[in-house]
């Protein structure tokens, strides 16, 4: 759709300017003037009504008034009986209506012409108009009309009030579910017309409706479509039902027994069937029988829909896959270019997993190769690359070197995309595919196409040892000419990451400096970036000395960052004790949370008197940060067609997002503002009621400088009460160290409005200690019952409680939080600090060292390193843990070192190092306690 | 007058003069019938069965369709409007029948436009709200557009017992102080076709007069 407007558009600004000055909107609305003319012109108005569709068509927009002052000239021409101009209106208006105001004021002109005796060729035009004219209260008003024109002989009133009742349906479900009969009806029309109903148009005024000799009736049995449509969407939530609908539809094991006549009812019944199948893996077995039956039908379109859900089908068994492959492979030779597309497309999403099945069409597909059509061609050559051997890369390689120049750049970024994963597959032929991409990396192509060569080159590589020097030249080639800078700064990076360790570091000297002298900015300081590790991370003192003074000339240059940068390196050259950290460092800071901690400083204008303090952030390794950043570049999801990747959803929020996110929500509530920053939530929801019942309650903690805030998030899951100030009571002990502040109720709560918050505070007796409790909770409320009819409450609630689970205040999720650090180096380093050494024995319960560090890990909340969380051996094992403490208190590292022997179980010599004493006590409490 | 007149306009102006109506109705007046539960049946109906269900306040619709079919039709509230082209002594009169809802109240005005006649229709039984009538109408007639507009009044339902008759309505509306204005009352019966033909007549011998 879009893709056609931007092509009228264009066709348009080439086009004449008195085309653009005759299409034009200002011109349009001036013109509309003929609406209100005396007598009016049908043909003036309804040439000017199609150039009003059009410019609508073309993606124009008219802003509310405009709209309207077009709607109302429109309905004037309700006063014409001219059929033409009628439709030409019907037209017009449905379109408009979605930006004009008040076209309610069409109701009752529209519903006159819905009438049974008013002629026919308005009637489908007009209903069709209703659903974007009335308002949903008024659906009921107009039910039994459409009880009648569902189901009506004549094919295109039918249609319409079928679609017409499918928008309604959002807005009036109650409603339009009561018309499933009459679409059950029209689903099950035999051919030709519908006579068989008792309703007729007669007794309505005007009486008995009209012939219906000014239309012909459509054979197509397209009404089946829509009925089907509407009734799918009545029971949609129902899979029973719908299952129950294909079955009866669906016309038992060989397809011959349906009613469904029309080819596209068909095909959405087997996208259902998919659907159902998908959901419910108990009825798989029917429903491929049923799609095996629909494989034989007469549409083609019939036997793709049946073809493609059997290859997309989870778990498919290559035997279940040879009879739609059978008919794909029929296509693949048809003269039909649209049939050869639907063929390829769904065999290069198959090669994926079963490259084996599909490889019983690579001789069809070879001859596709060169068909004209260049999608096909790009399928076809794709799907090769999948499913054949060794063997033929190098001749597909050759194929493909002939065409890349003729197709898009889309396509182009498929090929590549493929090319990538072969490389992986068969390392032997890396040359003959390095020498491809770089080939194409010299041709012309957008951002994208050049994006998807480059990461393609960069996995070879990461994983091809080979031909990593032969591939980083090409790249230092590729940015002598590159006119991305975001793709210059990536291959940057990369160079002074494996440059160094190249046979020969100083050819690339050459290339990196060249940025220096000829880019913008953002390259220049990359390449400086890149020079300073060649010379940091070499130990051929020529060129740790060429690459002093290269640097020592940027410190000349006009951008700030590139000179900080070349500065800062500089430092570095000099004192070798700084190399450690700003340049082999393995860990970076996580920055997400390091995101969140920065618009905390800098909305509270309290904390701007200090500097910020980064080493409150947690720290990730390179490699995790690696792993989050991840771009799907494996195997996998290679040239499966783009449908699939949309309906993914979201990545589910990260630690640090939910943080910032409650961030958000806490400065929001006045009574926290003298509380400052928050200094930690917790990250896990703790549920403190089952998930079943009535009322649902979870807990979030924050942690403030002096205070204690717990997040109560209440759901109230009953539809008809309302619960007034619900408040959470804690119980506290007296040695808890925590002394309850306030509460903030939830003055009222539905489960519309669920789920709400309240939150109960507490002071820390003592900010710097750790204090940990755990509160027995009761959720108390004043229940109120709604009154069906007004929805009010009513005067008079009773009070109620509710036992909650309890809440913890402890040490792990609290108080520490995880963070990466070089576990050997940093333990040293705090060899002189506060430790605490003590001995555990676990108990019978911990019947491995796995479940013992599992369990560690879990209450203490921290990040366990260098994969010390799985132990090899049985009986002993050290496991190294690192985390943050909340508020200023600094690294904490544990070390535990664990045995293992049957019948006395796990033994733990918990080890812990920090800045401060009551931290190592907080640690070991934690695991004691 | 009649039939000598009727044919010397014809021939004058024949079919291709059609001065345009609209009719306008208490706005108030529409609550009584409004009811988003009815189906729009335009369904024939007697009117000893309308009294049954509630529709002794017919009126306003109804005389519309009174006068394009000569029959009484059952209505339900326009929302929105009307328009039918109605035939009377050779002239054509297309006719708006704009409903009198609070929200379409302000829509009026896009059929101004052209209008060279108001029908104004008046519950003659409902007392309270005549004063509101006399408000409504009288900010309609200051629109520009409706300068020139001749204005009929049908003092409608009077065959009911409580009635006001039709000069008492003529003080409440105010009619005798319209400045520049032709104006007309018309005691009417919508339901037994009384009175609605002398207004047509009055309205078509003052836009021939005009013109």
């Amino acid at each position: 759709m879009s893709l056609a407007m931007a092509f009228y558009k264009k066709e348009d600004e080439s086009a004449s300017g008195l085309s653009s000055y005759y299409n034009n909107k200002t011109t349009i609305i001036q013109e509309a003037r003929v609406f209100n003319e005396s007598p009016i012109s049908p043909r003036k108005c309804r040439a000017l009504l199609t150039r009003i569709v059009y410019l609508l068509y073309v993606g124009e927009n008219f802003n509310t008034q405009e709209a309207t002052t077009l709607f109302f000239g429109a309905t004037k021409l309700f006063q014409h009986k001219d059929a033409a101009l009628r439709q030409a209106v019907y037209l017009a208006i449905k379109e408009l209506a979605t930006t004009a105001e008040n076209v309610m004021m069409l109701t009752s002109s529209i519903q006159k012409d819905m009438q049974p005796n008013a002629e026919v060729i308005y009637r489908p035009n007009a209903i069709r108009a209703l659903c974007h004219i009335i308002d949903p209260s008024m659906a009921q008003g107009v039910e039994r009309f459409f009880k009648a024109a569902i189901v009506d002989r004549n094919p295109s009133i039918s249609s319409a009030s079928l679609i017409s009742a499918y928008h309604m349906f959002p807005q009036a479900k109650d409603v339009v579910k009561r018309w499933v009969n009459e679409a059950q009806e029209a689903v099950n029309i035999k051919t030709g017309g519908y006579f068989g109903s008792s309703v007729t148009g007669g007794g309505f005024f005007g009486g008995g409706s009209q012939s219906n000799a000014q239309t012909v009736p459509s054979s197509s049995n397209i009404t089946q479509y829509h009925a089907l449509g509407l009734l799918y969407l009545i029971r949609q939530q129902d899979r029973m039902a719908v299952t129950k609908m294909i079955q009866q539809l669906g016309g038992g094991k060989s397809g011959s027994g349906t009613t469904l006549k029309n080819a596209m009812a068909l095909c959405m019944l087997i996208r259902y069937a998919a659907k159902v199948m998908e959901e419910d893996p108990n009825v798989q077995r029917q429903m491929v029988e049923l799609l095996e039956g629909w494989l034989r039908h007469k549409s083609d379109m019939v036997n793709f829909e049946a073809a493609r859900v059997l290859c997309e089908m989870k778990n498919v068994t290559p035997a279940q896959l040879t009879k739609s492959i059978a008919v794909l492979q029929l296509f693949l030779s048809s003269p039909k270019p649209v049939l050869k597309f639907a063929a390829t497309r769904t065999l290069a999403a198959l090669a994926v997993t079963h490259p084996s099945n599909v490889a019983a069409c690579n001789v069809d597909l070879e001859s596709l190769i060169t068909d004209q059509n260049r999608s096909v061609a790009t399928y076809a050559i794709t799907t090769l690359l999948k499913t054949g051997n060794e063997a033929s890369v190098d001749r597909l390689i050759k194929q493909i070197t002939g065409f890349m120049s003729e197709i898009s750049d889309e396509f182009k970024v498929i090929i590549v995309d493929a090319i990538r994963s072969l490389c992986l597959k068969f390392p032997a032929k890396h040359a003959a595919m390095l020498t491809f991409l770089s080939g194409v990396l010299r041709d012309e192509g957008g951002y994208d196409f050049k994006r998807a060569v480059v990461e393609a080159i960069f996995d070879m590589i990461k994983f091809i040892s080979e031909c990593k020097e032969q591939a980083l030249s090409h790249l230092c080639e590729f940015i002598e000419d590159c006119e991305f800078t975001k793709l210059s700064v990536r291959i940057l990076h990369l160079l002074g990451i494996e440059g160094p360790k190249a046979s020969q570091p100083a050819k690339f000297i050459r290339f990196i400096y060249n940025r220096v002298v000829l880019e913008n900015a953002p390259v220049r300081a990359a390449a400086v970036s890149s020079l300073a590790k060649f010379g940091l991370n070499s130990n051929d003192e020529a060129l740790n000395q060429s690459v002093g003074v290269l640097l020592n000339r940027c410190l000349d240059d006009v951008d700030d960052e590139v000179r900080d940068r070349a500065a800062m390196y500089l430092k570095v050259f000099k004192k070798q004790t700084l190399v450690e950290p700003y340049v082999k460092e393995d860990s970076v800071l996580s920055l997400a949370a390091l995101e969140s901690k920065l618009v905390a400083y800098v909305k509270d204008p309290a904390a701007s008197a200090q500097a910020f303090d980064v080493s409150g952030i947690p720290k990730i390794s390179r490699a995790q940060a690696a792993a989050e950043a991840a771009r799907p570049s494996s195997l996998d999801t290679i040239g499966v067609p783009s449908t699939q990747t949309g309906s993914s959803a979201a990545p589910p929020p990260t630690a640090a997002e939910t943080q910032s996110a409650y961030a958000e929500q806490l400065a929001a509530v006045p009574s926290f503002e003298p509380y400052g920053a928050v200094l930690n939530s917790s990250t896990r929801l703790a549920e403190l009621s089952e998930s079943e019942t009535e009322y649902q309650v979870t807990c979030v903690k924050h942690i403030f400088k002096e205070h204690v805030v717990f997040q109560f998030n209440v759901s109230n899951t009953i539809p008809d009460t309302v619960l007034e100030q619900v408040t959470v009571a804690m119980a506290t002990s007296e040695d808890s160290g925590l002394t309850q502040d306030f509460i903030l109720p939830i003055p009222s709560l539905t489960a519309t409005s669920s789920p709400g918050i309240t939150y109960v505070s507490f002071t820390r007796d003592v900010p710097t200690d750790y204090a940990t409790a755990s509160f027995p909770c009761t959720l108390q409320f004043v229940s109120k019952e709604l009154d069906p009819t007004t929805g009010e409450p009513e005067e008079e609630g009773y009070e109620d409680e509710y036992q909650l689970e309890e809440v913890e205040l402890s040490a792990g999720g609290d108080y520490i939080v995880p963070s990466y650090a070089s576990f050997g180096s940093e333990w040293d380093r705090m060899k002189g600090g506060p430790s605490v050494t003590e001995t555990f024995g676990l108990g019978a319960a911990v019947d491995s060292l796995k479940a013992a560090c599992d369990s560690i890990i879990e209450v203490l909340n921290m990040e366990p390193l260098g994969g010390t969380e799985s132990p090899t051996s049985s009986s002993v094992h050290t496991l190294q843990l690192s985390g943050l403490v909340t508020g200023g208190g600094g690294k904490v590292l544990v070390r535990c070192r664990m045995t293992f022997s049957q019948g006395v179980g796990v033994t733990l010599e918990l080890g812990v190092r920090a800045e401060h004493q009551d931290v190592c006590q907080l640690v070991v409490n934690a695991v004691g306690g | 007058m009649g039939l000598s007149v009727s044919r010397l306009l014809s021939g004058l102006f024949g079919k291709k003069e059609m001065p345009r109506m609209l009719t306008r109705w208490l706005p108030l007046q529409e609550f009584l019938w409004y009811d988003f539960t009815c189906l729009p049946r335009l369904t024939r109906c007697r009117l000893d069965s309308l009294a049954k269900v509630g529709l002794d306040a017919a009126g306003k619709t109804t005389i519309l369709y009174k006068l394009k079919l000569g029959e009484i039709v059952t209505t339900i509230p326009t929302i929105g409007f009307n328009v039918e082209t109605v035939e009377y002594k050779n002239i054509s009169f297309t006719v708006w029948d704009v409903g009198g809802q609070d929200k379409i109240r302000p829509l009026w005005r896009h059929y101004f436009q052209n209008t060279q006649g108001i029908i104004f229709v008046v519950d003659s039984n409902d007392r309270e709200r005549v004063s509101e009538a006399r408000e409504e109408l009288q900010r309609m007639l200051n629109e520009d557009e409706l300068r020139d507009a001749l204005l009929l009044v049908f003092a409608n339902k009077q065959d009911l017992p409580n009635a006001m008759q039709a000069s008492e309505i003529t003080d409440k509306l105010g009619l005798h102080g319209l400045r520049q204005r032709t104006w007309y009352i018309q005691a009417a019966c919508a339901t037994s076709g009384d009175g609605l033909y002398e207004g047509l007549e009055w309205l078509s011998a003052n836009i021939k007069r005009r013109v």
